[in-house]
């Protein structure tokens, strides 16, 4: 095998392998959780949402 | 090589993501079959008609994947049975002899060495699955025999690679060879007779045999360009591309029309890509060619043909390998679980169309479509000699269509719909985004690619023209010659039958969609 074909080996194999690790790693980790700071309010809208604080 | 990494990120990847994205847009029409979502996707009443490839394409191929599908069952029996995976059988012949290329009409036997028991028993299990509700054992078969199937790759490539040279008397025969003849980039020594055929390819003029180096064969160096600048090159690696990741079958669009609004089709078409790519490239490339290489040489493995090489190369490799008994059974079995999620998976969409579109049931739906695949089967089953009229089916179905299929899809994607609404749709739910320089892609590039592989491809194989305009030669070549002959070369009265049933099912299948038509525009009629 020539170097070339050892190069054309290892980028093609390399390349399907990480994307395919990667796609799986994604699909298992799930939805991404949304960061605290979208979940709170800095002032409830009532008074009686005061425990929202 | 190159040509299949270009085609995979400039057709196949894209193709996918369009397909999903159009699948689940039908889908929230409470359409599943191309047809149908061609028809809510278009004003014109002609929109439907677009879509009737998305049922020829997956059910003429289900018709000869079936027969495939019994090898894989046939193997696994035999490999039970000790009667393959020894030391000194003949698998070539035992091949020709099971899945009957050896003769027309020889493989309508029912013994355990012939294939025909195994084909009746995966039919009818096919249909069976698909009339009782598959969705916990397709996910049962995916959830554990897939990873079992990588598994006892992951061992069988162990195993090749430490081969060494199998032959002693044929050291030129050896694993580094095997894989140079596959990954080696540039020039290569095309050996053709005299009359123009292909014979074989090797890594230099030098390396070819000497008896094929005397009158009536003919030597020709191919550099890396003039390789790249062949359409059949192109063609099947896209046609490769589109069978490894089943686009433009018709199966994803229907598949995706039952996602919800939410689900990240992105990331589900990227993750689906990519499992089928490292199992064909990572697995299956490092496995059976350079294991065919290895056993049977350059000129073995172009005679093989695609379909027969992992059947007439594995077996020699369970052959070498402790255990090979037992390794070679479990591997054909899981095969055959394999295929048999895909066989299932290409009925589908047929089921689809038949049920939304002549309103029957699920009942007579499967009747319906038993009886025509089963009419197919049956003739592939029959006129096995050389496998020419299941390879001519898949060439004309499993290549040319999909391409045609593919061209509409991404036509309908980056000029009806718009990429921008197209974009959109994609992005509904998803968390990764697809890159921007693929609204480009798939706009122009993917389109012109098609388009302009697929007319290089007509004027070669059709017309017969050799690229050249001072010295211009008609002469159709390959699965044309087939049909029409050449000089000195008799038309294979099989490869025109196997023709003639496509067109049938084309007409067919033609008269269906306008029956659909009819009711899905009764369906839309305003009730008083």
């Amino acid at each position: 095998m020539t170097t070339g074909g050892w190069i054309t080996m290892i980028l093609s194999v390399g390349f399907v392998t990480t994307l395919f690790l990667y796609c799986i790693i994604r699909v298992l980790r799930g939805p991404r959780e949304s960061p605290d700071h979208e979940l709170g309010r800095v002032e409830p809208v009532a008074e009686n949402e005061t425990d929202q604080r | 090589m190159i040509a299949y990494f270009i085609s995979l990120l400039v057709i196949g990847i894209p193709i996918c993501w369009v397909e999903w994205t159009l699948g689940r847009f039908g889908g929230q029409h409470n359409f599943h079959s191309t047809s149908g979502i061609f028809n809510v996707l278009f004003a014109s009443r002609w929109g439907k008609y677009l879509g009737v490839i998305g049922f020829i394409v997956p059910v003429t191929i289900y018709m000869y994947y079936v027969y495939i599908e019994a090898w894989c069952l046939g193997y696994a029996m035999n490999s039970i049975a000790g009667n393959l995976s020894g030391t000194g059988i003949d698998y070539a012949e035992f091949f020709g002899r099971f899945t009957g290329a050896a003769g027309d009409g020889i493989a309508l036997h029912f013994g355990l060495a012939e294939v025909g028991i195994f084909v009746i028993f995966v039919y009818f299990l096919n249909f069976f699955f698909i009339y009782r509700g598959i969705s916990k054992g397709i996910e049962l078969v995916c959830k554990f025999a897939m990873p079992a199937l990588i598994l006892i790759a992951l061992i069988i490539l162990v195993r090749v690679l430490t081969l060494g040279t199998p032959d002693a008397a044929k050291p030129d025969q050896n694993i580094i060879t095997g894989l140079g003849y596959l990954w080696n980039p540039g020039a290569v020594a095309v050996l053709e007779t005299s009359s123009g055929l292909e014979v074989a390819r090797y890594p230099d003029v030098a390396a070819i045999p000497a008896n094929y180096q005397g009158e009536g064969y003919t030597q020709k160096d191919l550099d890396l360009w003039l390789s790249l600048m062949n359409p059949q090159l192109w063609l099947a690696a896209a046609g490769q591309i589109f069978f490894s990741l089943s686009v433009g079958f018709g199966v994803i669009i229907t598949y995706a029309s039952y996602l919800k609004k939410d689900d990240d089709i992105v990331l589900s078409g990227l993750t689906a890509s990519a499992a089928n790519e490292f199992c064909e490239v990572g697995l299956g490339g490092l496995i059976t060619v350079p294991a065919a290489f290895m056993f049977l040489g350059a000129a073995g493995i172009v005679g093989q043909g695609t379909f027969g090489l992992g059947f007439n190369v594995l077996p020699e490799v369970f052959a070498h390998m402790p255990g090979g008994q037992i390794f070679a059974s479990i591997f054909f079995l899981l095969l055959f679980l394999a295929a048999i999620t895909s066989s299932l998976s290409m009925l589908q969409p047929g089921i689809a169309f038949l049920e939304e579109g002549l309103n029957i049931n699920r009942k007579q739906s499967v009747a319906l479509l038993g009886f025509v695949t089963g009419i197919g089967t049956l003739f592939i089953w029959y006129f096995s000699k050389d496998l020419k009229a299941l390879d001519t089916i898949d060439f004309w179905v499993g290549t040319v269509m999909l391409f045609i299929q593919a061209t509409i899809l991404v036509l309908i994607f980056g000029w009806g719909m718009g990429v921008k609404r197209g974009w959109e749709i994609a992005h509904e739910g998803a968390e990764m985004r697809i890159p921007n320089i693929y609204k480009g892609i798939i706009k122009y590039v993917t389109p012109a690619f098609l388009l302009i592989i697929f007319s290089l491809f007509l004027m070669q194989n059709v017309f017969g023209w050799n690229y050249s305009f001072t010295d211009p030669v008609f002469q159709p070549t390959g699965y044309m010659r087939d049909l029409i002959g050449a000089e000195g070369v008799e038309p294979s009265y099989v490869a025109r039958l196997s023709v003639a049933w496509i067109a049938i099912m084309t007409i067919f299948s033609l008269f269906l969609v306008n029956v659909a038509g009819k009711n899905w525009d009764k369906r839309n009629q305003p009730t008083n």
